[in-house]
């Protein structure tokens, strides 16, 4: 059943990729469905409710390389189901944001987008670190043909280095990983790459601190926190506007996911000595994130560096780590998933029509497109965080649950809801208000842009007004992490005492 | 102590014996009547039916036979490899001198004899069948590398090849000499039983240095790029492979059985040779617009990744080591040969496809070629899912088994310089191309046939090496 939810969309991709021949549409139609049979996939475990006891929906377990240990082993949790779902409907919005923008290699396009979204579901699911691996390294493949073929005036460039950034840095989380194998493999004998076995790794301080600093960096590098986010303003500007909604509104998550499956939970003992490191940066990243935000000139850039804020919140959530906090979390990631990819698709369609995304040849739109224009400011507002909206949800329990933790660096963190007006509503008025600073002649949102739209603005309204309903999905997951950290946190300190009283 | 050959060490030399037999008929068939295509049969059958002769050499293994050879698993496994290799280097070969003309005929007796000396370098266990094997891989590869005579190019490989595997060979048997004349004994398991004298691990340095150059690591890698550009591109694909395995197959046996791992002096030089290797190489990649250069400077880079496998050995066993060494050279061959037998297979008929310009808009103009190509560099690249990235898994284990911290840092950052280079090649074949071809061209149809081997292996290897990893398990003994 979970391998079914990728192999799905590795045999659409194919299939959309070979539809070329059968006219332009083709490609689409078949990536509409492919990602709608997905999302049918998604429907019992929805309608199924919650399991009365432990966190986990499904399970599949095969062998797949012996020798080490490495399995074939899919879960499905919560919070991982919450994401997936996302990452369905947001594929579905990406095929529809292409439609018109897309014109050559139709096929290999959406064979490209597909054969992501795999990639990201099987990040979401793996429980094997190996072949979570595999699956954070192969997502990066196809992403990087969708900037490199489709992108804007610097693709090369701006491919290149996304490539990089991503893959050495998932080098030092494969070296990590290794190296927890054979910790394990030295304490119990058996080599084993299962993530519930390697929970279970004893690890000495110090040694743990490496091993956590190889994942934390290459998730930090995913989110994007700083100082790793360079790579981000160039992909976002860069790609596509579907490759931008698939990199902003479901990438970015595959790195928090990774923080929140991975790097706290396998290494407790370290995580209380470095989230101040951790929360430090994420409020670096709100305020930086947000003053550069404001001073671009380019549409797509301001966005994505916006997102660079964001992400600031998610990674101070996860380093408070306590219920609320957490919450917030979930909620911020999939509003944000939503938020973002409505401003990249709103980008996208002027840069579709008007030909630039500087902000300074535009101006005066509203007049021209009223409804683009009235869409605009409606996720703009969603996104500086006004109330009855998802974003405020996810934002204001982070600082809910930090301000437990450390009031001082949460009161700089809720800066940030200062910074996010100026420049979410600057997009709005360089944009679309005052006068004309050039003539363009364009036209509105047609049915297929204000069906897009409308749909993730129902999805907004919807977490911003009934928030439980994903929190109740995500809970089990949530009680269940957190007991097993006050466990183990209470566990640490005695653990470590008896460790160094050892010759 | 002398004894006889018995039945049974004849069975265990089959592989080899067959080889000698088929370069003896290959050479005759030539002399008797000079027939392109004939010879290429001719040798096609000698390889294949040498091939088969391994499961029965595999029933006796392992065994020594005289004090010269070892024919163990870890041999044999190395010698399908290098045989296999050979068969694609000669497919690539016979449409590649098909259309160019000439007399083509001895160059693949000279292949036979590359791989039996590959073959023999494999199963050495003492310094004579060593020289001896070394030898006749370098003689076949002089003659092989310089033999479209009149390019000037191929030419000046030939002779810089020449020159400098000949310096290399004085190194190698100065330092057999010096140490032999400190302990009286050439095989690697009795060197393993004596104490290491300042003498002997100066010659087993000047044994090193020697290998160095035989390997292109760095600072012996002069010769790599001009003699990959200017060799024939399957003859490039044969010195990428097939030599540079079997010295590296020879160097782990040896450095294991005699010990000479554990010297601090030859660890240290080791490391050293290998981060070096692995920066240098990539870096000098980068800013490379000819892709024969490219491949050339990027398999500097790879045996320096390997040496992490060798260093490893000394910690972790032989066993683990070797089966990394193995699965990597594996990988590395079928990634090698795709890579130049696209390079092969785009050469027209008057030049070779090397600079990267000629790569522009494949995937438009050949798609199967471009997709062939971008997985072979997509797997040197060690990206999941392709062979290359299971290799890289390898020594990353066997590395962290042994604690390598900086040689897998060098490791990092050298796939980091290397991804780079590799991308850009996908990235130009990824580009619209300035003008379409004219028209179909002629389709070679077994270099095809090839490729599609090579790709299904590549993402075979990839995807579910768990059946190779189990047909592997070499063992090799370190010295106490």
């Amino acid at each position: 059943m979970l391998a079914a939810l990728i192999l799905v969309l590795v045999v659409g991709g194919l299939i959309a990729w070979h539809a070329d021949r059968y006219g332009g549409n083709a490609p689409r139609w078949i990536a509409v469905i492919t990602l709608l049979l997905d999302g049918a996939l998604l429907v019992p475990f929805f309608a199924g409710g919650l399991p009365d006891a432990g966190v986990w929906l499904d399970d599949v377990r095969w062998r797949w390389i012996p020798r080490f240990g490495i399995g074939f082993h899919l879960g499905l949790d919560g919070v991982s189901l919450l994401l997936i779902a996302l990452t369905v409907f947001l594929g579905i919005m990406a095929v529809m944001a292409s439609w018109t923008e897309i014109k050559d290699r139709v096929g290999l396009f959406h064979f490209n987008l597909l054969w992501t979204l795999a990639g990201v579901l099987g990040v979401f699911l793996a429980l094997d670190l190996f072949l979570f691996f595999v699956f954070w390294e192969i997502m990066i493949v196809p992403m990087y043909f969708l900037i490199a073929l489709w992108g804007h005036e610097n693709r090369a460039y701006a491919a290149i280095k996304f490539f990089l950034f991503t893959q050495v840095s998932g080098l030092l989380m494969l070296l990590a990983i290794v190296v927890l194998v054979i910790i394990h493999q030295r304490n119990t004998g058996v080599y084993t790459f299962d993530y519930f076995d390697l929970l279970q790794t004893n690890l000495e301080v110090n040694t743990a601190l490496w091993l956590m600093l190889g994942f934390f960096i290459a998730f930090t590098v995913k989110l994007p926190g700083i100082p790793f986010h360079t790579w981000l303003p160039d992909a976002h500007t860069q790609a596509p506007t579907g490759g931008s909604v698939i990199l902003a509104g479901v990438m970015l998550k595959t790195g928090a996911y990774g923080l929140l499956r991975f790097v706290i939970p396998f290494f407790p003992e370290v995580i209380a000595d470095f989230s101040p490191i951790a929360m430090g940066l994420g409020v670096a990243g709100i305020l930086y994130g947000g003053m550069l935000a404001f001073a671009q000139p380019d549409m797509k850039r301001l966005v994505a560096y916006s997102s660079v804020s964001h992400m600031g919140f998610v990674l101070v959530g996860l380093f408070a780590w306590n219920a609320p906090a957490l919450q917030g979390v979930v909620i911020t990631l999939l509003a944000h998933g939503i938020s973002s990819a409505a401003l990249f698709v709103l980008a996208g369609a002027v840069q579709e029509r008007i030909h630039t995304r500087d902000m300074n040849r535009m101006g005066g739109l509203w007049a021209d497109v009223p409804r683009m224009a009235a869409i605009g400011l409606f996720f703009s507002i969603a996104a500086l965080g006004m109330p009855g909206l998802g974003n405020f949800i996810g934002e204001f329990l982070v600082l809910l649950g930090a301000y437990r933790v450390d009031a001082a660096m949460t009161a700089a963190a809720a800066l940030g809801l200062v910074i996010a007006p100026v420049y979410s509503l600057i997009l709005i008025q360089r944009a679309f208000h005052g006068g004309p600073r050039e003539r363009h002649r364009i036209h509105d949102f047609g049915a297929r842009e204000l069906s897009l739209m409308g749909l993730l603005i129902v999805a907004m309204v919807w977490i911003g007004l009934y928030p439980q309903s994903m929190l109740d999905v995500s809970e089990a997951w949530l009680k269940g992490s957190l007991r097993g950290w006050e466990e183990t946190v209470a566990l640490a300190p005695s653990q470590i005492s008896t460790r160094e009283g050892e010759p | 102590m002398i004894t006889a050959i018995t039945a049974n060490d004849l069975l265990a030399l089959l592989p080899l014996i067959a080889l000698s037999a088929a370069a003896v008929i290959v050479m005759l068939a030539i002399g008797f009547r000079r027939n392109h295509r004939l010879t290429f049969v001719l040798t096609v059958a000698g390889i294949l039916i040498s091939l088969m002769t391994v499961p029965l050499a595999s029933d006796v293994a392992p065994r020594l036979v005289t004090p010269l050879l070892l024919m163990d698993r870890y041999a044999l496994v190395f010698i399908i490899l290098a045989y296999a290799s050979g068969l694609a280097t000669v497919v690539l070969c016979w449409e590649y001198f098909h259309v160019r003309g000439g007399q083509a005929e001895e160059l693949y007796l000279l292949i036979l004899t590359a791989l039996l000396g590959a073959g023999v370098l494999a199963a050495a266990h003492h310094f004579a069948s060593f020289f001896l094997g070394l030898e006749t891989l370098s003689v076949s590869l002089f003659a092989l590398i310089a033999y479209p005579l009149r390019q000037a190019q191929a030419l000046e490989a030939g002779i810089k090849y020449l020159v400098l595997s000949g310096v290399a060979s004085a190194f190698l048997l100065f330092g057999m000499a010096l140490v032999y004349a400190e302990t009286g004994t050439m095989e690697f398991a009795v060197l393993g039983t004596m104490p290491g004298t300042f003498q002997s691990v100066i010659g087993t340095i000047l044994i090193i240095v020697a290998l160095g150059f035989k390997l292109s690591l760095v600072p012996f890698h002069l010769w790599t790029p001009d003699v990959y550009q200017g060799a024939p591109v399957p003859i490039t694909a044969l010195l990428a492979t097939v030599s540079k395995g079997s010295v590296f197959v020879l160097l782990l046996r040896y450095g294991l059985e005699s010990g000479v791992l554990r010297a601090p002096a030859v660890h240290v030089l080791l490391v050293l040779i290998a981060v070096v290797s692995m920066l240098v190489g990539n870096f000098l990649a980068l800013r490379q617009n000819n892709v024969k250069r490219i491949l050339a400077y990027s398999s500097i880079g790879h045996m320096g990744y390997l040496l992490v496998a060798l260093i490893a050995a000394d910690v972790i066993g032989g066993d683990l080591a070797a089966e990394a060494l193995l699965v990597y050279l594996a990988a590395y061959f079928v990634m090698t040969l795709a890579a130049f037998g696209v390079v092969a297979v785009m050469s027209p008929a008057d030049r070779e496809a090397e600079e990267l310009g000629d790569y522009t808009g494949l995937f438009w103009t050949h798609p199967w070629l471009a997709t062939v190509f971008s997985v072979a560099l997509l797997s040197l690249a060690g990206i999941p899912l392709t062979a290359g990235f299971i290799g890289k898994f390898y020594l990353f284990t066997t590395g962290g088994q042994a604690s390598l911290w900086m040689l897998l840092g060098a490791l990092i950052v050298g796939s980091g310089l290397g991804l780079y280079y590799y991308v850009r090649i996908v990235f130009q074949m990824a580009q619209a191309p300035a003008v379409l071809p004219a028209g179909p061209e002629a389709r070679p149809v077994v270099a095809h046939l090839v490729l599609a081997v090579l790709l299904l292996l590549i993402v075979g290897l990839g995807v579910y090496p768990a059946p190779f990893i189990d047909l592997l398990h070499p063992e090799l003994k370190a010295s106490k």
